[in-house]
């Protein structure tokens, strides 16, 4: 299995999504799909996100390898088995500008690691109240670039508290990356410094962890 | 030019990028957008009316007493030629609305022209007031995106980023018709009055890209750009990290590097030493609730670690301050380099004045 692993992360960092495609087929457990995703695409996709927290790897690492394993997910896993996760109830949304690549690298990770994940695009914060409200939501993953969009997520918290909703609130990008305590001071639950944060903590959501 | 300043603003850039060492460290405030929050009024306002965006700058610097005038406007008013639109807000930089080029246009794309542009051309009038007033005292940094980084806006950061790597050709094709655009947006404000240009290029930060891939084009398109542009030039990679690129920085020609907090200071230092002055390296969004002494502890560290043998402006991570970032903590900034960024004090001695 490790050579497995190596090879595949040698073609995501090539950004050789037909290597990587082809090296998934010949190692896909028919019966178990999931296997692969979980053994081989999440843990590699993890190792180039923390690899790009500490400068190793490039954020075009990041997008391109969660692309192309989104791609491989899609093509592996029928149509059921995403759903089958039982993840909770998540939408992802980017708040207020139009900087989406953080968003997009999320939303493919999570869904490559088998979390089915509503994509809201670039929203205001009532656009994204209404959506939790319509969509009755436990999880809420929102991405901003600047710094005035993370300060507006405290709207989205506050609006949700004065909903009586519980939906847990997680953010993510690079004022709250340059600033490790903003999120407390937006009121967030949790945040994510890397798509592979936000996985870490979907999966102890999921299991019932902190947050 | 105070009784303790030995040198006009521009003197004192001069040298520090001269590699020598000036009277004090130099320091720039980038606060392109503080000037409507002096004058009360929205950056929509503001950056309406090119003689504001100049008054302001000149206010904040007479205020501040840093070395620079900054004729930036916001990355986004490089969209407006290129047929995009720009979404204003309240509290902060105005940004690019939706993305205006497709891979598929691109072969069809010519270079826009910029004099007779009316966005453009506010920055160029700004800038000519800005030269009226303060002559020779003080460097006026003018900006331009690189054809490189220009189609993060131009495109959307993960299509560009797909182009890059999936389709050579139209990103070669793009690549030529930035460059033209850049190299005349770069002159235009040189010969408006602008001192310098600052070229800001996060994509070929290793942050953005793999240091390999910087080599076969944020380099290569560095190398052609800069040398087309008729002054000197400073490359910020807002907030990217630089250390792993620094060796190769110089080769385009650039004088200077805007260089962010997540590296070490004192090594980016033995990196540049005596090849390429720093400009850097204190956080803007930090700062946003810095208190008087947190603000000067953070000033004499970075002169501590930098200001030596010169080659280093002090200033913050991003290349534009937050619009949050308040009164109070520019001033102590401004306090702390006057307080301890003197020359001729062996580093840290700076900290009892």
């Amino acid at each position: 299995m490790d050579d497995i692993v190596a090879a595949f992360r040698e073609t995501l960092l090539s950004v050789d999504g037909i290597g990587a495609e082809k090296l998934a087929l010949q190692n896909v457990d028919p019966k178990h799909p999931f296997s692969f995703v979980e053994r081989v695409m999440v843990p590699v996709l993890e190792e180039i996100g923390v690899g790009w927290e500490r400068g190793t790897y490039s954020l075009a690492h990041v997008y391109m390898s969660s692309r192309i394993c989104e791609r491989i997910a899609d093509t592996i896993l029928p149509p059921a088995d995403a759903g089958t996760r039982g993840g909770p109830k998540t939408a992802i949304a980017v708040l207020n500008d139009h900087h989406l690549l953080g968003k997009k690298i999320v939303y493919s990770a999570l869904r490559a690691g088998g979390f089915e994940v509503l994509d809201y695009g670039q929203c205001s914060v009532e656009e994204v109240l209404a959506g939790c409200e319509r969509d009755d939501l436990e999880v809420l993953l929102i991405s901003v670039l600047l710094y005035p969009s993370a300060l507006e997520t405290a709207r989205v918290v506050e609006g949700l508290a004065d909903s009586g909703r519980g939906t847990r609130v997680v953010v993510g990008g690079a004022p709250f990356r340059l600033d490790p305590d903003l999120y407390k001071r937006v009121g967030a639950d949790d945040v994510g410094y890397s798509a592979f944060d936000a996985l870490r903590i979907m999966r102890d959501i999921e299991g019932g962890g902190r947050s | 030019m105070t009784a303790r300043d030995a040198m006009t603003s521009l003197e004192r850039v001069l040298t520090t990028l001269g590699h020598s060492e000036p009277d004090r460290v130099p320091f720039f405030l980038l606060n392109n957008l503080h000037g409507a929050k002096e004058m009360g009024l929205e950056p929509r306002e503001y950056f309406r009316d090119p003689d504001l965006v100049a008054r302001g700058q000149l206010g904040l610097r007479e205020k501040y007493r840093d070395d620079c005038l900054y004729s930036f406007f916001y990355a986004a008013i490089e969209m407006y030629p290129w047929g995009g639109e720009v979404n204003y807000s309240p509290d902060g930089p105005p940004t690019a609305a939706e993305p205006v080029i497709h891979r598929r246009n691109i072969p069809s794309l010519e270079v826009p022209d910029v004099e007779s542009n009316p966005d453009l051309r506010r920055v160029l009038d700004a800038t000519e007031s800005m030269k009226k007033g303060i002559g020779d005292e003080a460097p006026i940094i003018g900006v331009v995106m690189s054809p490189f980084s220009l189609p993060v806006m131009q495109m959307g950061f993960a299509e560009y980023l797909s182009l890059i790597y999936e389709y050579p050709e139209e990103f070669w094709s793009l690549m030529r018709v930035n460059r033209e655009f850049c190299v005349r947006w770069a002159n235009a404000q040189l010969k408006a009055g602008a001192t310098a240009i600052c070229y800001f290029d996060p994509v070929s930060s290793p942050t953005i890209i793999p240091e390999e891939l910087y080599g076969k084009t944020g380099l290569a398109i560095g190398k052609s750009t800069l040398g087309r542009i008729e002054g000197p030039t400073a490359t910020h990679l807002a907030s990217g990290i630089a250390l792993p690129i620094m060796p190769r920085l110089p080769e385009t020609g650039t004088a200077a590097v805007g260089v962010g907090d997540s590296e070490d200071l004192r090594s980016l230092k033995a990196s540049s030493l005596g090849r390429i002055s720093l400009l850097g390296n204190l956080n803007g969004i930090k700062m946003v609730n810095w208190d008087h002494r947190q603000a000067e502890e953070a000033v004499v560290e970075a002169i501590d670690a930098a200001a030596a043998g010169g080659g280093f402006i002090l200033s913050d991570n991003h290349g534009e301050l937050p619009l949050q970032v308040p009164e109070d903590a520019m001033m102590a900034i401004s306090e702390a380099v006057h307080e301890h960024g003197r020359y001729g004090i062996a580093p840290g001695e700076g900290k009892d004045g």
